[in-house]
């Protein structure tokens, strides 16, 4: 038991469990909640929370913060409409532009970061400004797509085990795999974990600090930009308004997956479980019909105050059992 | 916290002019004064309305009130003011706290649901009745305020949490209670004396902005007056050396934190007093990003430590007239937000000594 607790990836399989126990309570409490239709109506409802948050965790294991995820998404479906719509612009042209235009959108937030020691935080905020702004430039109105190829990808339902997915679900679980090989079996994961952990000795350490951060955050912007395709799908319209306050939802998954603010620390596959439970949160209360829609941000909270609190308490063991002296832990305390 | 008098500069000019040395020193102080480049920013805003708005610096007097532009701006930015104010003392100590927007909305939703207040018809004269004594309802919404802050203070202080996730917890739930609060609806105010705090006026002037010069000049006397401030910047400086030099850091991030809530409060207070409604779901939204904001231009570094408390009402301001002029220019007010992270962007540039360094290169390699 001791050895399961201590073991780095303990949080990530605390969310694991609470997952299983959630969905196990919800099938035995509402008729019709456990079917594989509804696991699967997670994904798909979830892919572009799913894609974002994979960008959000290279992102926070390298200690930083993107907080212009939500604004980038919601700039790629008002650019990728407003391309079809006016300049009429082949789809695949669109789609390879506007994933182009979000890794640029992200370097460009990375370098300042890195190159002028500026917060990630300051700069990631102004980027979401910036973002949301330019969406209100292209047009204050949504704007429809009525793309053959974007409404074909939206009604298309590949049959899995007698229930269905959408070529969306597929696409985001690619980036999952494609992200966890990146994170745990290249040279470029090692260096954002070790970035994460310390800067400092990764940089003495001869790792390319500043190309991987610069990388960290086009990656983050690159997946902002998918999900905004992956969005684009599901509204088939652009907005400046879609997907208000999504960044905050990707950095509670996160959390809620298991991986550290702090940095260094937490893996791409808990990022899964955090999406899937801040899904299966809002499914648990529209099952119910009797519990109204803010219930979903007040246990969002809840579960983040938990999450927090559980690592929290975890690095202090920690601290405790490497240094039995109680200066460590008042070093961690403080 | 003015830049000190520089006496290297002093001693260079001329000594057998010693008037013109104190000159050229006053003028180097007031150009190192870290005020000057906020105050410039708003300056040159100032400008600009004056050459393109005509009329801007107009002040009338209407019913004993005075009315104009200028006014209009200051009473618009005390929110602002109020949240920068308190989000000020938080990076001081290296912090953050992004549940400024849900803790107006808590405050607001409270008092808005305790006063509620109903028009009563007595002998054909309308009344006004409160559901509750306003004092109390105030007091109530200023508490549950309080309990926020002590609630962020104990997750930051004790429990250790990053400041940006301990206060992510309240910034999610926050506005899920005050919609739990409301049942999801929009309470609306029937009580003349509440809104007084929004939109009433006391000798001429909005009475928001003496509430605002009230709270700077009670801050600015406790950081000046006693070692609190300094106490707070060296928590921002070196919290690990601050502790060891026995400053009780805890109760310092603690109160930090509380103080932040409270001035949240009140700018909620003034929010649903002056749009005389509770909107559990929109009150102060992104109110937190704008306080950021406006500490940032104000010249204090989210890096913690010296913080400037007139920078950031300054800071409020700018924002305020921004706003204000891109909507008299006849520029889509969507504009807004791009002109607002552009001057983000030019702001932490100008504050990054390695886009210094750069800039020197840069100008070296010219001459």
């Amino acid at each position: 038991m001791k050895k399961l607790l201590a073991s780095p990836y303990f949080t990530s399989l605390v969310t694991v469990v609470l997952l299983f126990v959630m969905f196990g309570a919800g099938a035995a409490a509402y008729t019709g909640l456990g079917s594989l239709q509804v696991v699967l109506n997670l994904l798909i409802d979830n892919a572009f929370l799913l894609v974002i948050a994979i960008g959000m965790t290279f992102v926070i294991l390298s200690g930083g913060i993107d907080l212009s995820v939500g604004s980038v998404l919601a700039l790629t479906t008002m650019v990728s409409a407003w391309l079809l719509h006016a300049a009429h612009w082949p789809p695949a042209l669109v789609i390879a532009f506007v994933l182009v235009m979000g890794a640029l959108f992200g370097a460009a937030m990375g370098a300042l970061i890195h190159y002028f020691k500026l917060q990630p935080f300051i700069v990631t905020l102004s980027g979401m400004f910036l973002a949301r702004g330019l969406c209100y430039l292209i047009s204050i109105n949504s704007i429809t797509i009525d793309d053959p190829f974007y409404v074909k990808m939206s009604q298309t339902r590949i049959d899995l085990f007698g229930a269905f997915v959408s070529p969306s679900v597929v696409i985001a679980l690619v980036t999952l795999f494609v992200a966890i090989y990146m994170a745990h079996y290249t040279r470029f994961g090692r260096a954002v974990y070790a970035i994460g952990g310390n800067e400092q000795s990764a940089l003495m350490m001869g790792l390319p600090v500043g190309r991987t951060k610069v990388l960290i955050y086009a990656f983050s912007g690159f997946c902002a930009a998918l999900a905004g395709v992956l969005f684009s799908f599901y509204m088939l319209s652009g907005y400046g308004l879609h997907a208000q306050g999504t960044e905050l939802d990707a950095i509670a998954a996160v959390v809620i997956g298991g991986t550290l603010l702090t940095g260094g620390y937490g893996y791409v596959a808990g990022t899964l479980s955090g999406v899937l439970i801040l899904g299966l949160i809002q499914t648990l209360i529209a099952f119910d019909g009797t519990l109204s829609s803010w219930w979903t941000k007040i246990v969002i909270g809840a579960l983040l105050f938990i999450f927090c609190l559980v690592q929290r308490l975890m690095a202090i063991s920690a601290a405790g059992r490497a240094a039995k002296a109680p200066t460590a832990l008042a070093a961690v305390a403080a | 916290m003015n830049a000190p008098f520089s006496p290297a500069t002093a001693a260079t000019a001329q000594a057998s002019a010693p008037v013109a040395a104190a000159r050229t020193g006053i003028a180097t102080a007031l150009l190192r004064h870290p005020l000057l480049r906020p105050l410039a920013a708003l300056a040159i805003l100032l400008l600009i309305d004056l050459v393109c708005i005509p009329g801007f610096f107009r002040l009338e007097i209407k019913d004993g009130h005075l009315y104009g532009s200028v006014i209009d701006i200051a009473n618009r930015a005390a929110p602002l003011m109020l949240a920068a104010l308190g989000m000020t003392l938080v990076i001081a100590t290296r912090g953050i706290d992004i549940s400024v927007g849900a803790v107006v909305a808590i405050s607001g939703t409270v008092a808005a649901m305790l006063i509620g207040g109903t028009m009563v018809v007595n002998h054909g004269v309308p009344e006004y009745v409160s559901r509750i004594p306003m004092a109390w309802a105030l007091a109530a919404a200023m508490g549950a305020a309080l309990l926020c802050g002590a609630w962020n203070g104990l997750l930051v202080a004790t429990l250790g949490l990053q400041p940006i996730i301990a206060t992510l917890i309240l910034m999610v739930a926050g506005r899920g209670l005050a919609q739990l609060l409301t049942d999801g609806q929009i309470v609306t105010v029937y009580y003349k004396p509440y809104f007084f705090i929004g939109s009433g006026y006391l000798f001429g002037l909005p009475f928001a902005l003496y509430l605002v010069a009230a709270v700077f000049l009670v801050v600015a006397v406790m950081m000046r007056k006693t070692a609190l401030g300094l106490f707070i910047q060296a928590v921002g400086i070196n919290p690990v050396a601050a502790r060891l030099a026995g400053l009780k850091t805890a109760a310092l991030i603690f109160f930090v934190y509380v103080f932040c809530s409270a001035c949240a409060g009140l700018a909620g207070l003034m929010i649903s007093a002056n749009i005389k409604s509770a909107d559990a779901n929109n009150a102060g939204l992104l109110l937190e990003l704008d306080a950021i904001l406006a500490v940032t231009l104000g010249g204090t570094s989210l890096a913690g430590g010296k913080f400037s408390l007139a920078g950031s009402v300054i800071g409020a301001l700018i924002i305020q007239t921004l706003t204000y002029t891109i909507y008299s220019l006849g520029v889509p007010p969507e504009v807004n937000m791009v002109v607002k992270s552009v001057v983000v962007f030019l702001v932490c540039l100008s504050q990054s000594a390695e886009f210094k360094k750069v800039w020197q290169r840069m100008r070296a390699r010219k001459s």
